[in-house]
């Protein structure tokens, strides 16, 4: 039986077989699972995305985008078969949207030479370009996301949070557990108390915690939460009446999924976000180009929400990159090693989003050979449950760089001593 | 015709106890064995030793583990993912600690540490059976998770809580670690599996193996004819966890390279392994392989056949792999309840006769 297994199995990879004249973009999905209720609308973001630069703008300089779908389940183990399969047929850049696929994948892109995008999660001191060749998390990362929070709660009061009880409510896993340290270092700075409350994955119980919260009664809760654990804290934080203003997620707490099952007990919720959610002019070509014409990853319904529009930013800056990758060598057919110089020297500027149709979309940031991370801007954002619309409540707050860079700087280079890695950029 | 005994003379007591008493299953042992040392380290590359050859290697040294302690000596336990957990956070530690000593001296005392733990948990086993084991295993399964998530001193206080495998060498080539071969890897947990299956083989066709049988069948008389239960109950549980426990050292070292407790060694781990020792077979070291391939490779195989040649979308593939191996498994097991052992050994029983079949 494994014989025969083995030739099946052989047989099926021998099929797909890789194309040539083509951009092979891996989307490492998830459409299963306790955390599919994300990752489909960022998957169908990211495909749709590449088939509408296929179908307007006849492919990425004139070459095709061609997007292999990998289903991960959001499991390690998964992911890594999923990255086996898949590098093999010219991969050009990975974006799991999974944190702990990215740890997996962190040496193994290193080991391969084939670039890594983490936006917004994975290792936050893959910023530093010196020590992570192949690592990118612009245009921000956790590390920026809890200093973005924390900033925010410092405008709401004036400057001074000395005295007050902030508690993380974090999923227990490396994504988690990434802002703790941050938090921490800030706590010290600005003088609040950090109190950590631990969440099980896949995170549908969550009765102790909250009445934990309910009897030590902090003054904010900030969430790292994903998937079905957003959902529930919200139900649970209306169950103990905790006000909603004062709940801040992170930017992968704060979809329209999250807040919809609470109903009108969600309102005021806030949440981070590194992009801002508009009617874009973009949509309307997706619609046309892509949705119209039968030929979305999805049923069309996610267009412009919250992750579909973070997905679709992912495959934005892909596409930007590779067209920044063609222009530097002149050549449309470029290799994964080419496409990692496109992202080191990718510019997002405002002119360049409203060219494309997605005027402010994003912050604007350049990244540099020792910089990976972009600018770390993120904005805060509120639910209006009445009108089940997310309402931006601030423009892009920058981080607090002065205790940031230490913790990437220490973290970094922890990694590039455990790994003999000689650091690059000797310029700066 | 193909399996036949006769002509197949026995001179020697050594020669009547052999594990392969039959001469041409004898012969196939020895081929598996050839193609596995001497062809498939040529051949294999990334995607079949990370996707396909590591992951059935390893499980398969997990369920050799479980099948002592459940199959032979009858012991439930659903603590499988945490002695897991024990073993790869052991031969971490030990790795990090010891980066002089080498991964294969780290990966054999990460398996001792764990067979420590598992005598530990395994005290209990003297005093309850049965369902109310299985729910004293689940406890130290949830327990040993937690404590890892628990005290940074485990991950040697790492941002993330994560545990990632610096590299490590064997004879100069790299077994760990992201430049490691494949074939190195491969042949790395292969030879552990071959050991784990040898020993294991033995251990339960001699007189330990015996003992734990009758403490599975009935332990009361098993006392009465001079089998100790403690000793006989507390070895199960060392050998078992020490299986498991080279099992998850090798599946954090060689195989993954980077784990997180909770979600690499969850109660889910426990569950897939005691399906792969029910669904291959109790009591039979073969059973282990057939279970661990079952559930290890034919996922793998369906993906590649419902995404890769029907060009199926991955949702729905992933759905309906649920549902395919999900049915096999309630096949498999109403046709024979004593799992795909079992048909093995009855369709060795037809191919004796074969082709005059009374």
């Amino acid at each position: 039986m494994k014989t025969k297994l083995t030739a099946a199995a052989m047989a099926a990879c021998m099929a797909a077989g890789p194309a040539l004249a083509d951009l092979v973009f891996p989307d490492l999905s998830y459409r299963t699972g306790p955390y599919a209720a994300g990752g489909i609308p960022f998957s169908d973001g990211y495909r749709d995305y590449f088939t509408l630069v296929n179908e307007r703008d006849g492919g990425i300089g004139g070459v095709e985008a061609r997007v292999i779908e990998c289903e991960t389940g959001y499991n390690t183990e998964k992911g890594v078969e999923c990255y086996e399969a898949t590098k093999g047929e010219g991969a050009l850049v990975y974006q799991p949207l999974s944190t702990g696929i990215t740890y997996q994948l962190i040496p193994k892109v290193q080991a391969d030479g084939i670039p890594l995008h983490t936006m917004g999660y994975g290792r936050t001191s893959a910023k530093n370009g010196e020590v992570f060749e192949w690592v990118f998390n612009y245009p921000a990362n956790y590390w920026d996301a809890a200093s973005v929070a924390i900033k925010h709660l410092l405008d709401e009061n004036g400057g001074d949070l000395s005295g007050k009880d902030i508690t993380l409510l974090y999923h227990n896993s490396a994504y988690g557990k990434e802002p703790i340290r941050t938090l921490e270092d800030l706590s010290e700075k600005h003088g609040y108390n950090l109190s950590t409350i631990a969440v099980d994955h896949p995170g549908q119980e969550q009765k102790s915690q909250w009445l934990r919260i309910r009897r030590e009664r902090p003054d904010y809760v900030i969430m790292w939460g994903w998937g079905v654990m957003n959902q529930v804290a919200i139900q649970e934080a209306a169950n103990v009446r905790f006000p909603m203003e004062n709940f801040i997620g992170n930017w992968w707490a704060g979809a329209e999924h999250d807040v919809t099952p609470a109903g009108d007990a969600a309102d005021g919720y806030k949440a981070l976000n590194m992009n801002r959610i508009a009617d874009y002019p973009v949509f309307e070509d997706i619609q046309e180009y892509v949705v119209d014409a039968g030929l979305a990853a999805g049923d069309g319904s996610n267009v412009g929400k919250v992750l579909y529009t973070r997905g679709m930013y992912a495959a934005m800056l892909a596409v930007e990159a590779a067209k920044t990758a063609q222009e530097m060598h002149g050549i449309a057919q470029i290799d994964a090693a080419m496409m990692r110089d496109g992202m080191e020297a990718l510019e997002m500027t405002e002119a360049k989003m409203e060219e494309l149709g997605m005027a402010g979309i994003g912050p604007e940031f350049a990244v540099s050979c020792s910089n990976h991370g972009g600018s770390g801007g993120g904005i805060v954002q509120q639910w209006d449950a009445s009108a089940g619309e997310w309402e931006p409540i601030t423009d892009y707050i920058q981080p607090d760089d002065a205790v940031l860079d230490p913790l990437v700087e220490e973290d970094s280079m922890a990694f590039a001593e455990e790994n003999d890695i000689e650091l690059r950029c000797n310029e700066s | 015709m193909l399996y036949r005994e006769a002509g197949d003379f026995k001179t020697s007591y050594v020669a009547d106890g052999q594990t392969f008493p039959i001469r041409f299953d004898r012969w196939r042992y020895y081929a598996v064995l050839a193609v596995a040392f001497g062809i498939v380290p040529f051949v294999v590359n990334d995607y079949w030793a990370n996707a396909v050859l590591l992951p059935f290697l390893i499980y398969a040294i997990a369920a050799i583990g479980l099948n002592i302690l459940t199959g032979y000596c009858g012991q439930v336990s659903l603590g499988t993912g945490g002695f897991m957990a024990v073993g790869a956070y052991a031969c971490y530690k030990l790795m990090t600690a010891f980066p002089d000593v080498s991964i294969l001296i780290h990966i054999v005392l990460a398996g001792g540490v764990t067979a420590a733990v598992g005598v530990l948990f395994g005290l209990p086993s003297l005093r309850i059976k049965g369902f109310y084991l299985a729910v004293a295993t689940l406890a130290a399964q949830f327990f040993l998770v937690w404590l890892f998530n628990k005290v940074p001193w485990f991950y040697n206080y790492s941002a993330s809580g994560q545990i990632t495998a610096p590299e490590r060498t064997v004879l100069g080539v790299a077994v760990t670690g992201p430049e490691a071969p494949a074939w190195a890897a491969y042949l790395v947990c292969l030879v552990f599996v071959t050991l784990v299956a040898l020993v294991g083989r033995n251990l339960t066709r001699g007189k330990q193996g015996r003992q734990w049988m009758a403490i599975r069948d009935m332990d009361i008389a098993a006392e009465i004819i001079g089998v100790n239960p403690l000793a006989a109950k507390l070895s199960a549980f060392a050998v078992s966890s020490f299986f498991i426990g080279i099992a998850g050292a090798l599946f954090f070292g060689v195989y993954l390279g980077a784990v997180e407790v909770g979600e690499a060694f969850g109660i889910q781990k426990s569950f897939l392994i005691l399906f792969m020792v029910i669904i291959g077979g109790l009591g039979s070291i073969f059973g282990s392989f057939a279970g661990a391939a079952f559930l290890v490779l034919l996922p793998v195989f369906l993906k590649n056949v419902l995404v890769g040649a029907l060009g199926w979308p991955s949702d729905l593939a992933a759905h309906f792999e649920l549902v395919i191996v999900g049915g096999l498994i309630i096949v498999f097991l109403v046709a024979e309840p004593h799992g795909l052992a079992q048909l093995w050994r009855l369709a060795k029983e037809k191919l004796r006769l074969w082709p005059f079949p009374y």
